[in-house]
C-alpha cells in the first residue's frame, strides 16, 4: 500500500518532468504554474506515504536508504515549495521536479528497501539529528539547483550567446539572493542536526563524524567566503554543486554502513 | 453572407505605395455605400487593410479607390499591390495579422492594440456589426492564446531595447542601481532615457565638456561628474554606458581591476556604443563584469528575432485550431460562407454583440 503512494507521487513528478520535455523539443518553456501543482501533489503522496510508513514502524522512517532517499526528495520538495514561490522562482520547479523524480526513481528500482531484522529501540535525539540532517541537505539541494540556474544564466550573459532558457531564468542577482539564503538556512538546520548527534548516547563510527563534519566545514567556508566578499558569485555557485555532491555522497555512506552494521 | 480582407502590406507594397492608401470612418462609410453590409479599416504603419462582410462580392479596384487618400491621384494599376482574402483565409489572416506573425518585426504586439483600437471605432460609428465582432472578438483571443503559449514576444529586438532587456537580467530592479553615462552624445542619451524608463533614478553623466555633461544631466534628471573622477566612480555604479569619441580605449583590464575587489559579489554591466570601442575586450573576461559593445548587442538583438521565428510554427498551430473552430461554428461547410445567424439583421447594440460573443 505505502509503496503505492510513493508510485504515485513518482508520476507526478514524472509527469512535471515529461511536461519539460515536450515544451523544450517545442522551444517553450512551461509556465511555473504546472511544475508547482505537480511538485505539490507528488509531495503530499510522499507526505502520506512517510506517514503509513512511521505509523508501521512507530518512529520516523529513516530506517534504511530507502526511507533516507524518500524523506531526501520530500525535504526538497518542501523547501521548493517554501522557497520558491517567495523568490519567484518558478522555473526553479523545472529544476527540482527530475532531482526529486530521479531520487525517487532510484529508490523504487533500486533493491533497498530492506527491512531491519531486529527492531530497533526508538531515539529521539537519533530521530531529530537524522531528519533534521536531511531537511538541511533539501535546503541544500535546492541551493545547488540555484546554482546550476546561476552558471547557466552567467554563461549566457558572459558569451552574449543567448538561448531560449535566458529569458525565463531570474535575474543574477535575484539567483544569487536566493542561493545565499538557502545556504544559510541549510547551514542552520546542519548545524541543529550535527549538534544533536553529539547526544545520541550512542557512539557514532569515527568516519560518519568526521565527514558529516568536513561537509559542515565546506557550507561554514562557503558562507564565510561569501559572507566576507572573497568569493565571486560564479564561485559560491560551483561550490553549491560540489558542496551538496559531497553532501549526498555522505548520505549514501552513511545509510550503507548503518544497513552493514545492522545485518545480523 | 461573404467574409473578406482587401489590403496591402510591406509583404505586397513599397513604402510608396503605401502611403497612397488610408483609411478612416468616412471610409468605411463609403465602403458600406458601395455594398459592404459591415466594413472595418486598419491602418498600420505597414499596413492598411479593409475586413468586410457583404451580400454581393464588392471589388478589389473599388475598396483600393476607396482607401485612396486623393482620389485624383488614384492610379487603377495600385490596385495589383492589394491582395484579396475570402472567407476561411480571410479568418486566418487577421488571427496571423493579430498574433504579430505577419508583422514586419515577428512577434511585435503593437499590431494587437492597433487591431483593438480599429475594431473599437468601427463599432462605435456603427461600421462593424455581428459579423466581423465575431470576426474579431476571436482574433483578440486567438492573439492572447499565442502570446501566452509561445515564446513569440519573447527577446527585444532592437539595440535600445535589447540594452534594457540585459540590464533586467542581471539586476532585476533597476529602481536602485546606479548608472554612469559616459560620453554625452545622442546614443548615451537615448540609452539613458531607456533606462530612466525602467525605473533607473540614480544616473551621473561624466563628459569631457563639463557644459555638456551638465545638459545631459539636467535632460535625464541625473547629476553631472567631473570627467577625470568618472574612474572613481565605477566603485559605486552597477551600470556603466560609455559612447565617448575617444580614439582609444578609455578602460583596460587593469584600470578595473582594483576597483572590482571592492565589488566581488556586485556584477557591473558595461555598455560600449561607442565606435571605436571604449572599453577594452579583455575587460568582458574579468568576474563579474558583463561588457557588450554594439555588435554584442546586435547579436543578441538578431537572436532574440530568430527565436521568435522558431516560435511562428507553435503560433500557426494554435490559429489553425482556432480558424478550424471558427469554420465549423460560423461558416458555411464547403462555401465557407459566413452562416446566417438568427439575429441577422436585427438593430446592433452593444447587448445583442455581447450576446454574440465568443
Amino acid at each position: 500500500m505505502d509503496r503505492h503512494l510513493l508510485v504515485l507521487s513518482t508520476i507526478c513528478y514524472l509527469a512535471a518532468v515529461l511536461r519539460l520535455v515536450v515544451a523544450l523539443r517545442a522551444r517553450i518553456f512551461p509556465r511555473g504554474r504546472f511544475n508547482f501543482f505537480a511538485i505539490g501533489l507528488g509531495f503530499i503522496f510522499q507526505t502520506a506515504f512517510l506517514s503509513v510508513r512511521g505509523h508501521e514502524l512507530h518512529r520516523c522512517p529513516l530506517t534504511n536508504l530507502f526511507e533516507v532517499l524518500i524523506f531526501l526528495g520530500w525535504s526538497v520538495a518542501l523547501i521548493y515549495m517554501l522557497i520558491g514561490p517567495a523568490y519567484r522562482l518558478s522555473l526553479m520547479g523545472a529544476f527540482t521536479a527530475p532531482l526529486v523524480f530521479l531520487i525517487q526513481a532510484f529508490a523504487l528500482l533500486a533493491p533497498i528497501d530492506v527491512r531491519h531484522p531486529v527492531k530497533l529501540p526508538v531515539n529521539s535525539w537519533l530521530e531529530f539529528h537524522a531528519s533534521m540532517s536531511i531537511v538541511a541537505y533539501g535546503a541544500f539541494a535546492l541551493a545547488c539547483v540555484a546554482g546550476v540556474m546561476y552558471l547557466v544564466q552567467e554563461r549566457q550573459l558572459k558569451t552574449h550567446q543567448m538561448r531560449s532558457i535566458f529569458y525565463h531564468l531570474p535575474p543574477l542577482t535575484d539567483l544569487f539572493a536566493a542561493i545565499t539564503r538557502l545556504l544559510w538556512l541549510g547551514f542552520a538546520l546542519y548545524t541543529l542536526g550535527l549538534a544533536s548527534g553529539f547526544f545520541v548516547g550512542e557512539p557514532l563510527p569515527r568516519i560518519q563524524v568526521i565527514c558529516a563534519v568536513g561537509v559542515w566545514l565546506l557550507y561554514a567556508a562557503i558562507l564565510q567566503g561569501r559572507h566576507l566578499r572573497r568569493l565571486a558569485p560564479r564561485r559560491v555557485a560551483a561550490l553549491c554543486i560540489i558542496g551538496f555532491s559531497a553532501a549526498l555522497t555522505l548520505l549514501w555512506g552513511i545509510s550503507f554502513s548503518a544497513q552493514l552494521h545492522s545485518l545480523p | 453572407m461573404n467574409l473578406f480582407c482587401v489590403g496591402l502590406s510591406h509583404h505586397s507594397a513599397n513604402v510608396e505605395t503605401r502611403e497612397r492608401f488610408a483609411g478612416d470612418a468616412e471610409t468605411e462609410c463609403s465602403l458600406r455605400k458601395s455594398g459592404c453590409a459591415e466594413a472595418l479599416i486598419l491602418t498600420t504603419c505597414n499596413r492598411v487593410e479593409v475586413y468586410g462582410a457583404s451580400e454581393k462580392r464588392v471589388s478589389t479596384e473599388e475598396i483600393a479607390r476607396c482607401l485612396a487618400r486623393k482620389i485624383d491621384q488614384y492610379d487603377p494599376s495600385h490596385a495589383s499591390a492589394f491582395y484579396r482574402y475570402e472567407e476561411v483565409q480571410c479568418v486566418q489572416h487577421l488571427f496571423r495579422v493579430a498574433s504579430g506573425i505577419d508583422s514586419m518585426v515577428v512577434g511585435e504586439t503593437e499590431v494587437f492594440g492597433q487591431t483593438k483600437k480599429a475594431y473599437e471605432g468601427a463599432r462605435a460609428c456603427g461600421a462593424a456589426g455581428p459579423k466581423l465582432h465575431r470576426l474579431f472578438q476571436r482574433a483578440f483571443r486567438v492573439a492572447k492564446q499565442v502570446r501566452s503559449r509561445t515564446q513569440i514576444t519573447r527577446g527585444a529586438v532592437s539595440v535600445g531595447s535589447v540594452t534594457v532587456d540585459l540590464a533586467q537580467r542581471i539586476f532585476g530592479d533597476l529602481s536602485v542601481r546606479k548608472v554612469l553615462v559616459l560620453g554625452a552624445g545622442e546614443n548615451s542619451e537615448r540609452t539613458a532615457r531607456a533606462l530612466v524608463s525602467r525605473g533607473v533614478t540614480d544616473l551621473r553623466v561624466s563628459n569631457r565638456s563639463g557644459e555638456r555633461a551638465e545638459e545631459l544631466a539636467q535632460l535625464v534628471g541625473g547629476v553631472a561628474i567631473p570627467f577625470d573622477q568618472w574612474r572613481e566612480q565605477c566603485r559605486q555604479i552597477d551600470i556603466l554606458i560609455t559612447s565617448t569619441s575617444s580614439d582609444a580605449p578609455l578602460l583596460k583590464p587593469e584600470d578595473l581591476a582594483p576597483v572590482l575587489d571592492d565589488r566581488i559579489d556586485r556584477p557591473l554591466f558595461i555598455i560600449d556604443i561607442a565606435v571605436p570601442r571604449d572599453v577594452d575586450p579583455r575587460v568582458n573576461e574579468m568576474e563579474g563584469v558583463y561588457l557588450y559593445d554594439i555588435d554584442s548587442l546586435q547579436s543578441v538583438a538578431d537572436q532574440s528575432l530568430a527565436l521568435r521565428r522558431q516560435q511562428v510554427a507553435a503560433a500557426e498551430t494554435i490559429i489553425a485550431e482556432h480558424v478550424e473552430d471558427f469554420r465549423n461554428k460560423f461558416l458555411d461547410e464547403g462555401s465557407g460562407v459566413l452562416r446566417q445567424k438568427a439575429q441577422e439583421g436585427s438593430p446592433i447594440n452593444d447587448a445583442s454583440l455581447r450576446a454574440s460573443e465568443l
